[in-house]
């Protein structure tokens, strides 16, 4: 990966609230093309890490860059050309998800046939469901697809697998693998270390407002390796989500 | 990024959405269109029927002669026949009745009948109207043969508009229908588009803050004017609502329609930024909407309040919009004529609005 290549660079980055700081100095760089994970417990500061960089939440300190727009001056070029899931984000209410795709095509300026738009995320069966009426996987997956139509360089995904069951976490790992072959950066928070493991080129660990370390998962595994660690338990060749999809079987399901 | 990005597009794409979800909500409906429409179904058909008074015929009465059929003739007046005494005397007494005739053949011929009434302290006002009715028919009969010795009295109607019930209740739902959309329909929107972290996903676009308020201002507007436009026409072509100069009233009515939805929709934006909670939307709603419901002359006139209530309906704005859609309806005045009204209601849409730029929150 060519490290010369950074779309995002974060520098000193503060953000200070009226009562405690959550964010305290952090800076690092994302490289076009690779998914970049935020890993961390919650509160760590995750979350309000990327929605400065969304230009959702101002910052108190620190210089940020987006594809080489600065987040204080070119906020609206930033948001033309990045894709944001948000933890939890609801929609229009009493709209069908064709609808929806309309909606934010109107919002982002851009021409777009909704369906086409549906079929890249699999939920073309569910044009005229309300958004409410999905499960856990399928909202993910449509709140993925709005990230996408307006053709972003960059993608931010907060926590997009929590709460999903085994299936419906593997197809959304293969769906963000390939937006990201398709061109795309993405930048992603989670708690899973095994996702991160599977589907991150480098990870940060963010924990009480400071990046404690960044690295690729391979090199992080190693080097606590070399510093002595071993397992208590010697790892088998299968772990029990192994077990779980191979007896429940991988494909997707018509709720996930 | 070839081409610029188009805020106006952003806008519409916006009251596009917020119109579909506005028709598929059955609150926004039932506000809008069913409530009023009761009320105006409810006065439409007891409109027009005006004052009766009960007149019951006392059992053994002579009922072939003159007076009987005379009072028969007499709208004002209700017959009731075939009541037996017993049922008579309590419904005088409780003033279900409001008086008794009793008509016999005079024996000593002449006068040929006699006619005795009587009327009840229960219903001291329906008696004086039959008392100066009876009165008026007994000059008539006794003096039908005779030539007027001192002045003879010509009376005559000069044919003017039939002002109906409707006319004055229609209006007043209309302005209670946009005060209710304006009001509830704004403040829940955009609470739960602020609650549900909608509103917070459209700032991730490119979109404005005003595209935000104006697209769904926009939707509601179109909303309710076609609530509007059906309440006037059901009321025009089922009850005779009067619509003086007909689509030019009509259009007045729905441009007096859009300015008073405008300042509604403020107390809307307030209430959304004010509200703690989903359900503090609705008590805090009420306050705004309740005391206009009953005081800004909705269901009567103003003018037959208390004198010190009159300063308070007085200060309403829904008390202008109603006054302004009555004067254009009824007498078919224009927008210039009523532009003390119109002034009244931007005065509370600055207030209201410069209120809202300080409560309202976006997040």
């Amino acid at each position: 990966m060519d490290k010369t290549n950074a779309i995002i660079s974060v520098k000193n980055l503060v953000k200070k609230y009226e009562d405690f700081t959550a964010v305290q100095g952090i800076s690092f760089d994302v490289y076009q093309n690779e998914i970049f994970g935020l890993l961390g417990p919650n509160g760590a500061g995750k979350t309000t890490t990327l929605e400065i960089i969304e230009t959702l939440r101002e910052k108190t300190s620190g210089e940020i860059t987006v594809d080489g727009y600065s987040v204080d001056k070119e906020a609206s070029k930033i948001k033309r050309i990045i894709g944001v899931q948000l933890q939890a984000a609801g929609y229009y209410p009493n709209l069908n998800l064709v609808e929806l795709m309309e909606l934010f095509s109107g919002l982002y300026g851009v021409d777009i046939k909704p369906m086409e738009m549906l079929e890249k995320v699999n939920l073309q069966d569910k044009a005229k469901a309300k958004y409410k009426a999905l499960s856990g996987g399928q909202k993910q997956r449509f709140s993925i697809a709005t990230t996408l139509i307006n053709s972003p360089k960059i993608i931010f995904l907060d926590e997009p697998t929590t709460g999903l069951d085994p299936q419906a976490r593997r197809n959304l790992w293969d769906l963000i693998i390939d937006i990201r072959n398709n061109g795309t950066t993405v930048v992603l928070t989670t708690h899973y270390m095994d996702e991160a493991e599977q589907l991150c080129d480098r990870v940060a660990f963010v924990e009480r407002g400071e990046i404690i370390a960044l690295d690729t998962p391979d090199n992080l595994i190693d080097q606590l390796i070399s510093s002595g660690f071993e397992r208590k338990k010697e790892v088998k060749k299968a772990n029990l989500e192994d077990v779980f999809i191979n007896l429940t079987g991988k494909e997707w399901r018509e709720d996930n | 990024m070839s081409k610029p990005y188009n805020h106006t597009k952003a806008t519409l794409a916006l009251a596009k959405a917020s119109f579909r979800s506005i028709m598929r909500s059955p609150s926004a409906v039932v506000f809008t269109l069913a409530f009023p429409l009761v009320f105006i179904l409810v006065f439409g058909f007891l409109g027009g029927g005006g004052v009766k008074v009960d007149l019951a015929i006392a059992p053994g009465s002579d009922l072939e002669n003159p007076i009987i059929k005379a009072l028969e003739e007499i709208s004002v007046v209700h017959i009731i026949k075939d009541k037996d005494a017993a049922d008579i005397k309590t419904g005088l007494e409780k003033g279900h009745i409001d008086a008794l005739i009793d008509v016999q053949k005079n024996p000593s011929g002449k006068p040929a009948y006699l006619a005795d009434i009587k009327y009840t302290s229960a219903s001291i006002d329906k008696g004086n109207i039959l008392k100066s009715v009876v009165h008026n028919l007994m000059y008539t009969l006794n003096t039908k043969d005779v030539m007027p010795t001192v002045a003879q009295l010509n009376e005559s109607t000069v044919q003017g508009r039939i002002y109906r019930t409707i006319d004055f209740i229609l209006p007043g739902q209309l302005g209670f229908s946009l005060l209710s959309t304006g009001v509830f329909g704004t403040a829940f929107v955009f609470f739960n588009l602020r609650q549900t972290l909608v509103i917070k996903r459209f700032f991730a676009t490119p979109v404005r803050k005003s595209s935000i308020v104006f697209g769904e201002g926009i939707a509601r507007i179109g909303f309710a004017l076609l609530g509007a436009v059906f309440i006037i026409l059901l009321g025009h072509f089922f009850f005779h609502f009067t619509l003086i100069n007909g689509a030019i009233t009509v259009l007045n009515m729905l441009l007096l329609s859009i300015i008073g939805l405008i300042v509604f929709m403020g107390f809307g934006f307030v209430v959304s930024g004010v509200a703690k909670s989903e359900s503090t939307i609705p008590p805090i709603s009420n306050i705004i909407t309740l005391p206009q419901f009953l005081l800004s002359g909705t269901f009567f006139s103003i003018d037959a309040f208390p004198t010190w209530l009159q300063p308070i309906s007085r200060a309403l704005p829904l008390t202008y919009l109603n006054d302004a859609m009555r004067k254009v309806a009824f007498e078919g005045a224009g927008l210039w004529d009523v532009k003390h009204q119109i002034l009244i209601m931007v005065i509370w849409g600055i207030g209201i609005y410069a209120v809202a730029v300080k409560v309202f929150k976006w997040e």
